[in-house]
């Protein structure tokens, strides 16, 4: 059956890609497909722009007094690279893309349960885009991503409502994806679909989906108080009238902690998908993996307190976040060493894809070990606002988040374009790309722990050679995402056609043509018995 | 093989598709459209009550911290106004829980007729919120714009604490009377549908769904009402 | 579910009820029952809540899962608030540390 369907060349099939043609056909998509598209091209561009500014901040930090730019623009600088990566890359990175193509094709749908309401979680989130975009071309914010008040609401003369506003609407289009994903899991599985048949990609998705829905309304109606005091000159969080600065604080970290989950969790999920395909073994402890993703989706939001350890907050408050925060730890550990028994006598391959699944693996471990030094009250006392906290969370985004983001579009390239991209060049950029990283931010640890602090223009001249050394892996690590951007892109027109399974791998999406037909399934998709049915290691092929 | 596989799966599916044209064609049946656009709206609810929630946390924390002066901003508002919001909406309530039982019995007229109740309802609270604002500005009780309050207003509390509690009355009601508009709105969506017949038995749904919204509104207005005018009481 | 919903009778009783409760809430008020007061008017409060959920919203006849989104949504509401309480309640229980001498 399937082979029938490779034989059929691809220019003369009809599939998502070619159903309809023309801007408009785009542009009024109900398709989930094409809607992973467009989110795809507006996020691309979105980290580009994140990442022209670190490239900027890099240069400026090869010397000791600034090489580049003023202070005020440093402190712009660093805003807008936070407030767009984090916002308007990581935050949707995964669940827009990866999570809207594949989430109906892994339970074997035709779509999402609301087509429009996705389409319009894209609008909303370009809206968002626009408005921030302006904020940064009219000369950009420089509070901080965090907008803490008072600065931002009452002493910076710089952009903080538009920036606010463009996070807020935003905030809208994650909260819809999350929702329809939500609905879709719980109401429309194939026949056979158990929740524990599921992939493991799914289980993450859905539980970053209740964070998206519980945590994101928190977070917008803070940034929309902030808008109003600002515009008013007086409001809740202001001292004058007895407004509480650490109230905005608590109410910020709500959602931002669970955020940093939002961005984890779906890589996380990734990787598990890698990893069993590249060992052709099916996970380690399947339901710990999709529980543990459950128990960090809930445990996130009872740890926000441990960003605002010297905030002031109460001690006693912080010694239960201290607590807790430990405990939110064990499920990301218990995944971590589900993957490596996984690993553990499996017919390995170094395939790209999995090249990026087994660093992921180490750096976010590292970056995760870390936070346990972050959540201890007394040395955090020491290493809050330091290069420490920034290379613990970039370990974690960069060397976690955005290699399982690269590993998956690799891993699933074939059947979103339907063609095979060069592996030899890939691996190549995965491995510029884990050089260049820990090149980049291993020395930050250390500038930390030294006493260097973070958002600041200037630095002592002893911590010059790290931060060269940051330097120069920073650019290694540009050129190595430029890397994928350009043999990805040549594929589409050049690459070898593919099939429906390149990888040999396990999955409803694979059981359908490359690229798949606008309803997903030419047949209605069997659901196996158990997922990831692979062969003993033994009589795997590739 | 696999083609004629294919053109058979397609011509079902247009056949049960063509008998039902109000399913759309991700779902496998009616009942599972229901579902989804219930549950749905169900937890866009829940992401309303963290959107509110977040305010009315951060109400709880300086009620508690400044309690006198909550107590002097609340009795600065008339609780008869305040009360006779309630029972507007409550009744607003009434006649939208009547239209969607009218909308589930097929019932075409007496639809139409609860529907425009309820956005009646909905703008006299609208207006009565409106003239609300009004006196407010005119006793200098606006923070921001046009706080100073007369001695008599602050009934001895810190007056801080009065702007404060000024600070959450606008807010809150200001959020709560912009989620108003959008249902009246809502509403008016709804009766376009359904005096275009597309409002069945069969496909009620939508008119559910815009209930269960205007109820939660309701719902906070509930809330907002003690909390707001009723703090320290009225003796 | 689409088969059992309230009658137009239990719809009319939940009504007559709710404005008896705000009548109520409202009538409390101008007695002094000292902090009680603010007792009574969030159990009142709490009460017509329930009302409008389970007859007008039909939450009452929903299935599991519905109520159980409900549910959640208190609790993570409940999370918010007790723990931000938590910390403006115990700030002043101990200072943090002075500076070393």
């Amino acid at each position: 059956m399937s082979t029938a369907v490779a034989e059929v060349p691809v220019e003369s099939r009809i599939h998502y890609l070619n159903a309809s043609y023309g801007i408009k056909s785009w542009l009024f998509t109900t398709d989930h497909k094409r809607i992973a598209l467009l989110y795809l091209g507006s996020i691309t561009l979105m980290f580009f722009i994140g990442g022209a500014a670190a490239v900027l901040m890099r240069l400026h930090l090869i010397e000791p007094a600034g090489a580049l730019v003023q202070p005020e623009t440093y402190n712009k600088l660093f805003t807008m690279h936070g407030v767009v990566m984090v916002f308007f890359f990581l935050i949707p990175s995964i669940p827009a893309t990866l999570g809207n193509f594949l989430v109906p094709m892994m339970i074997g749908a035709r779509d999402l349960a609301f087509p429009r309401l996705n389409l319009l979680s894209w609008y909303v989130y370009i809206t968002g885009a626009t408005f921030t975009l302006y904020a940064l071309i009219s000369g950009g914010v420089d509070t901080g991503w965090t907008f803490y008040t008072p600065l931002s609401s009452h002493y910076v003369n710089t952009h903080v409502i538009a920036t606010a506003l463009g996070v807020f609407i935003t905030g809208f289009s994650s909260i819809l994806t999350g929702l329809n994903f939500i609905v879709t899991i719980h109401k429309m599985r194939a026949p056979g679909m158990t929740w524990k048949r599921m992939p493991l990609f799914l289980w993450s998705m859905y539980a970053t989906s209740i964070i998206f829905v519980l945590g994101t309304p928190v977070i917008a109606v803070t940034l929309f108080l902030l808008g109003l005091e600002r515009l008013f000159h007086v409001g809740i969080f202001d001292p004058a009238i007895g407004g509480d600065p650490v109230l905005f604080q608590h109410l910020f970290w709500f959602y931002s902690h669970p955020a940093v989950y939002i961005m984890i969790l779906p890589g996380m999920g990734v990787v598990s998908e890698l990893i069993t395909c590249f060992s052709r073994k099916k996970p380690f402890g399947y339901i710990f993996i999709a529980y543990s993703s459950l128990a960090i989706a809930m445990i996130s939001f009872f740890v926000w307190g441990h960003h605002m350890f010297v905030s002031s907050q109460s001690v006693y408050a912080g010694f239960i976040f201290s607590a807790l925060s430990f405990a939110v730890a064990i499920p990301s550990a218990i995944k971590v060493f589900n993957w490596t028994a996984t690993l553990y006598k499996g017919s390995i391959s170094y395939q790209a894809p999995m090249l990026y699944a087994l660093g992921f693996i180490g750096l976010f471990t590292m970056g995760g070990l870390t936070g346990l030094f972050l959540a201890s009250l007394a040395t955090d006392v020491h290493l809050h606002d330091t290069y420490f906290v920034i290379a613990h969370f970039h370990y974690i985004m960069v060397g976690g988040a955005v290699m399982a983001y690269l590993g998956g579009i690799h891993f699933w390239w074939p059947k979103i374009t339907g063609r095979l991209y060069h592996d030899g060049w890939a691996r190549v950029a995965a491995v510029v790309i884990f050089f260049g990283f820990n090149l980049t931010f291993f020395p930050q640890y250390m500038l930390g722990y030294l006493g260097m602090p973070r958002r600041y223009a200037v630095y002592p001249a002893e911590f010059q050679v790290l931060n060269v050394m940051s330097s120069a892996g920073a650019s290694i690590l540009g050129i190595g995402y430029l890397i994928p951007f350009i043999y990805l892109l040549w594929s589409i027109r050049y690459g070898p056609v593919a099939g429906p399974n390149p990888w040999g791998a396990k999955g409803l999406e694979w059981e359908t043509p490359s690229p798949p037909p606008t309803d997903n399934f030419e047949e209605s998709p069997v659901v196996p018995d158990e997922p990831y049915g692979y062969a003993k290691p033994e009589h795997a092929h590739v | 093989m696999s083609e004629s596989a294919v053109n058979s799966g397609r011509l079902e599916a247009t056949a049960t598709h063509g008998v039902t044209p109000a399913l759309h064609h991700q779902f496998e049946d009616i009942e599972q459209q229901r579902e989804a656009g219930n549950f749905g709206m169900w937890i866009f609810l829940a992401t309303e009550m963290l959107f509110f929630g977040a305010i009315f946390t951060a109400y709880i924390m300086y009620r508690v911290m400044y309690y006198p002066g909550f107590e002097a901003g609340s009795r600065g508002l008339e609780a008869s106004f305040g009360a006779t919001m309630t029972f507007v909406l409550l009744a607003s309530s009434f006649t939208m829980a009547m239209s969607v039982h009218a909308a589930h019995a097929g019932k075409r007229r007496m639809l139409l007729g609860f529907l425009f109740a309820t956005m009646l309802l909905g703008i006299i609270f609208l207006g009565l919120k409106f003239t609300e604002y009004t006196h407010k500005w005119h006793e200098q009780l606006v923070p921001g714009l046009n706080f100073h309050p007369a001695a008599e207003s602050l009934r001895g509390a810190p007056e801080h604490a009065v702007e404060l509690f000024m600070c959450f009355y606008f807010f809150m009601t200001g959020l709560h009377a912009l989620h108003m508009i959008i249902g009246i709105g809502l509403l008016g969506v709804m009766a376009i549908l359904a005096w275009q017949g597309k409002i069945s038995p069969e496909n009620y749904n939508r008119v559910e769904a815009a209930g269960l919204y205007w109820h939660f509104v309701d719902i906070i207005w509930i809330y907002l009402f003690p909390l707001l005018y009723l703090v320290g009481g009225r003796y | 579910m689409s088969g059992k919903t309230p009658s137009v009778r239990t719809y009319s009783l939940v009504f007559i009820a709710l404005l008896l409760l705000a009548a109520l809430t409202t009538g409390i008020a101008y007695v002094n029952l000292g902090r009680f007061n603010t007792v009574a008017a969030l159990a009142i409060a709490a009460v017509k809540m329930c009302l409008v959920a389970l007859f007008f919203m039909h939450l009452w006849y929903s299935p599991g899962l519905t109520k159980i989104v409900v549910l959640a949504g208190f609790f993570w509401l409940a999370l918010m608030v007790s723990f931000i309480l938590a910390d403006v309640f115990t700030r002043s229980w101990i200072s943090p540390p002075g500076p070393f001498r």
